[in-house]
């Protein structure tokens, strides 16, 4: 075997106390972490299916031939904004109506005529449901000479841009705190298991050992520490995530690629930790 | 081999550690460094394998200049020297033979070549018995005899030495210093820093004295000298 990938795993063997109390300690910052990153996951998705209800709506001028109508979904579709347009007709619409509002099933059917008018739906891409590029798709449809009105809940849309910014300000904060104190903790737990072998890094050195070959060990040990930490966060997090899943609310977990990013994310702050912690012990011994 | 040239040493708080030394060891010789505590000699061994730097002055060791060497260059001249300190400086956490086999193992030598490199030196300093006993599981002399296997591994052309028996008993002093003489005997020079008188007097090697940082005593400069105001 390599011997820097032998002196590292023996490093686990001869300090297994301490080793398992480093991987301990940037298993749980990394859990916290990731419990924040399982909050912020779930909120995003919420945010995510309310956006799906964005809608606006251009109610038709009574009378509109077909053949307009036909012409302007189509040029409506080709918006760079708009996902889906759909065409509900006046039938349409009041079957709809007595379906949806069952309270007044009686005055709908005693009704002689539809008074409810087409209208054409327009449904978002994602990226653009929000309230500027609502209003401008809104605009746009108004042009239209067959719209008589537009509707798409102004002040709703509006509230969901100020909670999605809400969300993404916290979001941005509150896990560069969190991430911040996780590397500040990993740091620190690094550092201990480097100052525990500054003996062993002084002996080395009066051997001969270059700074390279010394440094080149403790590099691995702390990716391995972070690597492992990341696992045991990923884990927990699980764990976490599978009893609020089962007895609060139902909840979504983490994709792979976010999992992987935060056992990555322990891997290259053990790398990191170890780099300046070794760095500083050579310059200093 | 190993000459210093007007070599001063500040303390970094001021002062002057060494002042104006100049002496120079030949190839295979045997030399003492003596005098009081604090009188320099560990500064002087620091300055051969160069974990110092001269204030001034030339130390140049083996083909080395001290004063201005890149710190590259340190880790082989350390592998040209072989040191051995007055408490052992044993990995506590692993065997007599994994404490000698790292001083190979740092240098890239080439593993299937180690274990017996290992054995030939534990042999030498009649420890071949103990290769699987810990530090903690040997005698200081033992412990002293496994830090010289260590320091003899790499065939060095200098072994330093700073008070190796300075913790030892007068059994296991007489043993180590033996083994150090005839280490010098096979040819590897020897610079040994101590205050132990009776140990000095006991060889015919040469005397190197300091006195608060100064030369004040060479027998090869001071008996030549003597020697030729003989009438």
């Amino acid at each position: 075997m390599n011997l820097v990938v032998r002196e590292s795993l023996l490093a686990f063997k001869r300090a297994p106390l301490l080793s398992a109390l480093s991987v301990t300690t940037i298993a749980f910052s990394l859990f916290v972490l990731g419990l924040f990153g399982l909050v912020a996951v779930n909120l995003q998705d919420a945010l995510r299916s309310v956006e799906e209800r964005v809608e606006v709506v251009a109610y038709l001028l009574p009378g509109t031939p077909i053949e307009a109508t036909a012409l302007g979904l189509k040029d409506i579709e080709a918006f760079p904004e708009v996902q889906l347009a759909t065409y509900v007709s006046e039938d349409e619409a009041l079957a709809r109506a007595r379906a949806e509002l069952v309270e007044f099933r009686d005055v709908l059917r005693e009704l002689e005529r539809n008074p409810l008018p087409a209208s054409i739906e327009v449904k978002l891409k994602p990226g653009f449901r929000d309230a500027a590029h609502v209003s401008t798709v809104a605009e746009r449809l108004g042009g239209f000479g067959f719209v008589d009105d537009v509707r798409f809940g102004r002040d709703w849309v509006e509230k969901l841009d100020r909670l999605r910014q809400l969300a993404a300000a916290v979001g941005i904060v509150v896990g560069a705190a969190f991430a911040a104190v996780a590397i500040i903790i990993i740091g620190t737990t690094i550092r201990m298991a480097v100052l525990q072998r500054g003996r062993e890094i002084a002996i080395m050195r009066l051997v001969g050992a270059t700074d390279g070959f010394i440094r080149r060990p403790f590099l691995l040990q702390g990716a391995i520490k972070g690597l492992l930490g990341g696992v045991v966060a990923v884990a927990l997090s699980f764990g976490a995530y599978a009893l609020i899943d089962r007895y609060l609310i139902q909840a979504a977990f983490f994709t792979h690629e976010q999992a992987a990013a935060i056992v990555g994310f322990g891997a290259l702050i053990g790398l990191l930790g170890s780099a300046s912690s070794v760095g500083r012990h050579l310059k200093r011994v | 081999m190993i000459k210093f040239t007007n070599v001063f040493k500040a303390f970094p708080k001021g002062g002057l550690a060494l002042k104006d030394v100049s002496f120079h060891i030949a190839k295979g010789e045997f030399a003492f460094l003596t005098g009081h505590s604090g009188a320099g000699k560990s500064t002087v061994l620091k300055l051969v394998y160069a974990d110092e730097r001269p204030t001034s002055g030339e130390v140049r060791v083996s083909g080395y200049f001290v004063t201005e060497m890149r710190p590259r260059e340190v880790p082989l001249l350390r592998r040209r020297l072989g040191i051995v300190f007055q408490d052992f400086r044993l990995l506590e956490d692993r065997t007599a033979e994994e404490n000698v086999a790292f001083a190979l193992e740092v240098t890239g030598a080439r593993r299937s070549t180690i274990a017996a490199r290992v054995m030939r030196v534990l042999t030498q300093v009649g420890l071949a018995a103990k290769a699987q006993a810990y530090p903690r599981e040997l005698s200081g002399g033992e412990q002293q005899r496994v830090a010289i296997a260590r320091a003899l591994v790499n065939e060095p052309t200098v072994l330093l030495a700073d008070e190796p028996t300075g913790n030892l008993d007068e059994r296991a002093t007489r043993g180590v210093f033996q083994l150090l003489r005839d280490i010098n005997a096979s040819g590897t020079a020897v610079v040994m820093a101590t205050h132990d008188l009776d140990l000095v007097r006991q060889a015919p090697y040469r005397v190197i004295e300091l006195q608060e940082g100064a030369l004040v005593y060479d027998s090869a400069v001071d008996e030549q000298r003597d020697q030729a105001a003989a009438p």
